[in-house]
Formats: C-alpha cells, structure tokens, sequence
C-alpha cells in the first residue's frame, strides 16, 4: 500500500522560502496527532513492558516500576513463537517475491505495448484487497479442508499421505501470509518494472550476454528499488499478523506467533506488561532490519 | 486495501512515456516472453482470484447457521441481509468509523502534505520519520501501544478510540498520495492566478485546491478501505464494540453467516466500480487534455 513511500522520493526538495507561520498552522494539528496517537502509545507501550504486579497481585492489576526482566522472561517463554515468526516471515516474503516478479515483469514489460490489458491485470492484482481480509483467509480454510477438493485431489494423486491435514499446520499459514500480501509484493515491482527502459537489455543482448544473464546483471538491479519495497511491504505485516496463524483461521496449536502472543496476553489473559515487552521487541526488531536492509541495498531516500 | 494508491498508480505508469524495445524480433528475446509469461500471468491472477469466487458463490449459499457445505441456491441472503444477528450493526459501525475517521485524515493529511511540498522548515526530516514509521510499524503494535495508552489515560475503549486509531494510522497515507498530487501541480497556474490579483486565499481555493481534489479524493477512498477493512488494531482498541471485520473475528468460532459473504461481496462489486469508473474518467481526462 504505502509503497510509493518506500520508493525513492520524486519530488523535489527545492521548496520556495515563504512564510513559515502558514507552514506552521498548517502542520501543527496533523503533526500533534501523531505525537499525541503515535508516538506517547509507543512511549507507553515501552513504560507498561516494564510494569510490575501490584503487591495485592490482582489479574490485571499493574504498577509503575523497572521490570527488566519481563524481557528475558518473554523470551525465555516465548522464544519458539519468536523465531516462528520471523522464519514464517521470511517464507512468505520469498514466496511472495518468486510468485509476483514474473507476473510483474509481464504487466509491467511485456504488456506495455497493450494499455488496456495492463490496467485490467492491475486491477485482478488488487482485487483481493476489495474482499474482506477475514473472509478471504476464511475462504482458503474451506478450500483447504479435509474434505475439500483441492486435498482430496492432492490425496489421490498421492501428493499428500492419506491422513494428512493441511489447515492447522505452518504450510497452510505460510500459505495464508503469502496470499495475503502479494498484492503488496506485486505492485511496487510492478511500478518499477514499468519503468524499466528497455534499451538496456537491448545493450546487454548486443554485447552477446545470454537472456538469463541479461536479466540477472541488468533487470534485476533496475528493478531493485521496486523489490526492496516490496520486501518491506511485505514482510512487516506477515512478521506482526495474528489472523493466519489463529486457530480460527489457517493455524493450529502449533503455529501460534508474536502476533498471537500479543493478542491473547493482551486481550485476553491482560498481562499487559508481556505483551508490551513482545511489542517493543518486535518493534526494534523490525526497525533494525528494515535500516539494515534499506542500507544494504540503497535506498535510502525514504519518504 | 491500496486500491486508490494502485489506481493512481496504473494511470500514472501509463502517463510515463518509456521507450519500446524494438529488439522485439530477435530470436533470442522472444523465446523466454514467448508464451511461457502469458500463460503464467494468466493462471497467477485465476489463482489471486480463488478466494473472491468462494466468497462470492457462498453468498448465495442456502445455508443454516454455518457456511461450509453447499445447500443450494438462494437469494434470501441478499435480500435479508440483517436478518442475521449482528451484521448491519457491525455494518453501520464500520461505515460510521471509516467515513469520520477518513474526514479528519484526509484534513489533517492534505495540510501537511502541503506544507511538505510548499514550505522549506526546520525539523524537516524528524516530520518525515514521524510520517514514514506508522506505516513501516506492525498493526499489532500500533494497536497494543494505543490499547497501552488509553488503559493508563484510563479511557474508556469505543466508537470514539477506533476513530482515534483509524484516523492515525490513515493520515501518513493521505500525506503520501496528496504529496504526490502537489508536487506535480505546474506553478505557472498559481502565478497566472497572483498575476491577475488574486489574493492568496482566492488563488488557494479557486486555483490550488480544485487542482488537488482528485488527489485528496484518491487519499479518501484510501483511507476509508483502509480503514473498512481494518480489523488488527480494531481489535485491541474497540472494547465492547464490533465493526465488520471484528465480527467476523468473533463469529468464526462458531461459523460464519452468509450474510457476511453478502456484505463482503456488496462490498467488492462496489469497490470494483469505484476502481474502473475512476480508471475510464482518468483516460478520458488524458485523452481531453492531449486534444486540446
């Protein structure tokens, strides 16, 4: 969604010296929002992780203290959700990448000569996010369930042992998250492969470099930006979901996540202080990847 | 979700002209796009589809209380879409939340986005953070951080913090669309307008902002799917209260209604509209400003 965000910025900073009061006005109100809704939650977020129970030990009950330790705690009883998070992210924002770079590549290269067929395309692309994020999780649990013909199908072709289930396991959870945020993966690759000028890869056929080594020296690194984005994009909200991998929904007992974690200390347990030390970790962890990686690949630029 | 964002995007992309390959007869290029990318593409977009025909088709599932197995055919579910319990409440708070919460970002987000574009300040580059993080930060975070917050400011959670959390999180999405929309306006308009005495005001509101309107109605649309759809923070700041997504949430434990898919579909086939009309009257804007 937000990927033009991510993209290098188009506009260009030579913004006219004018008077800095209208700038002012006009800033302040929406500026103030976000610290007020913003940044004081994650300030608190930070202050309740280290809360410690009151001394009558209430469910729900917390006073302000230094709690370090609800950190080594949370990760000491939560290390498995932890890492299955980040490697169900990870899956995901690979699937997702192999699954849309070819379909991009084709709106975006090869269609251009047909206008229309690109904007239909487009809009099949984004036509998930029209469907209720929920509903359509809760489709491909019915479409995934025992009874359902796609296993049924996969059983008596013998590509699934009889008695395998395939909702309620990390496969149809990577499968869920992968799903989910294609459309994120595929239109910044898209917006960037759209951009794409096809003389380079004329170059590179007249210099002799074979198709596969034209696109690996020249496709790929032009189109870096759109991937870079697109890994972004995608792998924030798989990394913090909950939906996939609830049980309600495409996980099972074991598939739980930071996401789920949260949730449930949150919500239903009210072990507010848990849940704030798993957020604020999640928080860092994912702003010390997303620097490394925007680092690494150089686009630094960010809004 | 990013509908708008995408749409604008798509008539953008095509506005930029790019030169075409005229390698196009080389044996060596035509082998790999040959028929191997159109059939892929083709089977790609039937497969992101998948989910939509399954909900689509169970709305008119002649179903009991769950929605899993084919009863046959009926139109009862459309016709009597609140019969289900709980449904156009949730409906009604979702549309209520998303078209308040969608006014105050779309406000508060075209007036930053122009004073990003317009004006040079200090602080410059800490606003830019503050306006990149909220979307470069997990949902669940930004739900359980404002649930943290209004738990130690002792609010009560409701209608009113859903808003609150909507409206947040959909404000760096109109600074960004709106942003773009500014940053393209051609000055010459402006000064053509202070030229022949407008006053700043007169200049602003009958030059500037009817240039901007299909910006800022794109960043509306944006946000309000955006926040329709929303069900992670939701879920942690709206108490007692259910939007549409919220009810799903709960009533998958127990089996979806019918009525849902209905709600889901209406929603689609709206969304979809909303998408092509804005797409043919882009082309048609194209086509009248290159006759002129």
């Amino acid at each position: 969604m937000a990927f033009s965000a991510f993209a290098p910025s188009t506009v260009s900073e030579q913004a006219p010296r004018r008077k800095s009061r209208v700038a002012l006005l006009l800033l302040l109100p929406g500026i103030l929002y976000l610290l007020l809704f913003f940044l004081v939650p994650l300030l608190s977020l930070i202050l309740t992780s280290l809360q410690a129970p009151t001394v009558s030990g209430d469910i729900g009950q917390y006073r302000t203290a230094f709690e370090w330790q609800n950190y080594s705690t949370a990760i000491g009883q939560y290390g498995g959700q932890i890492l299955r998070s980040f490697v169900y992210a990870v899956l995901a924002t690979v699937f997702a990448l192999l699954f849309s770079y070819p379909l991009a590549y084709f709106i975006g290269v090869k269609a251009r000569p047909y206008p229309l067929l690109q904007n239909l395309a487009l809009i099949l692309v984004i036509a998930p996010f029209f469907i209720s994020f929920l509903l359509r999780t809760l489709a491909w649990k019915q479409l995934l369930s025992d009874e359902s013909a796609i296993v049924t199908g996969l059983k008596a072709l013998a590509l699934l042992a009889p008695d395998a289930h395939v909702t309620g396991t990390p496969v149809a959870v990577v499968f869920g998250l992968t799903y989910n945020f294609i459309p994120f993966m595929t239109l910044p690759l898209y917006a960037s492969l759209e951009r794409l000028d096809l003389r380079y890869l004329e170059a590179g056929n007249d210099l002799y470099a074979t198709p596969f080594s034209t696109f690996l020296r020249v496709t790929i690194p032009l189109s870096m930006p759109g991937i870079v984005s697109g890994v972004l994009l995608t792998f924030i909200p798989a990394a913090g979901d909950y939906v996939n991998a609830s049980r309600e929904f495409l996980g099972g007992t074991g598939t739980t996540m930071i996401g789920n974690v949260i949730e449930s200390n949150f919500l239903v347990s009210l072990n507010y202080p848990a849940a704030a030390a798993m957020s604020v970790m999640l928080m860092v962890a994912i702003l010390i990847l997303v620097t490394i990686y925007v680092r690494r690949s150089g686009t630094e630029d960010l809004l | 979700m990013s509908t708008q964002e995408a749409a604008a995007l798509a008539t953008a992309g095509n506005a930029v002209e790019t030169p075409a390959g005229s390698g196009r007869g080389r044996k060596r290029d035509s082998n790999f796009g040959g028929w191997i990318l159109p059939v892929y593409t083709a089977v790609a977009l039937l497969f992101l589809l998948i989910p939509i025909a399954y909900t689509f088709v169970f709305s008119f599932n002649r179903s009991l209380k769950s929605n899993i197995s084919w009863r046959g055919f009926t139109f009862d579910n459309w016709t009597g879409v609140c019969k289900a319990q709980g449904v156009c409440e949730a409906v009604g708070n979702s549309l209520l939340v998303g078209v308040i919460a969608t006014f105050l970002a779309t406000v508060l987000g075209t007036m930053i986005a122009l004073a990003l574009v317009r004006y040079r300040f200090r602080f410059r580059s800490a606003i830019s953070l503050l306006l990149f993080l909220p979307m470069a930060t997990p949902e669940v975070v930004l739900g359980a951080g404002l649930a943290a917050e209004f738990l130690t400011a002792g609010v009560q959670k409701g209608l009113v913090t859903i808003i609150l959390a909507h409206t947040m999180f959909c404000i760096s999405f109109v600074v960004v669309t709106v942003k773009a929309r500014v940053a393209s306006l051609d000055p010459a308009l402006e000064e053509a307008g202070r030229d022949l005495y407008g006053s700043p005001g007169q200049v602003f509101w009958r030059i500037t902002f009817p240039l901007l309107v299909p910006g800022i109605v794109s960043a509306a649309l944006l946000s309000f799917s955006l926040s329709f759809d929303d069900f992670i923070i939701t879920n942690f700041n709206s108490g007692a209260e259910t939007t549409f997504p919220k009810f799903v949430y709960i009533a998958a434990a127990r089996g979806i209604p019918a009525e849902a898919n209905v709600v889901a579909s209406a929603v689609f086939v709206l969304a979809l509209v909303v998408v092509i009309v804005s797409q043919v009257s882009a082309a048609a804007r194209r086509r009248r400003l290159a006759a002129t």
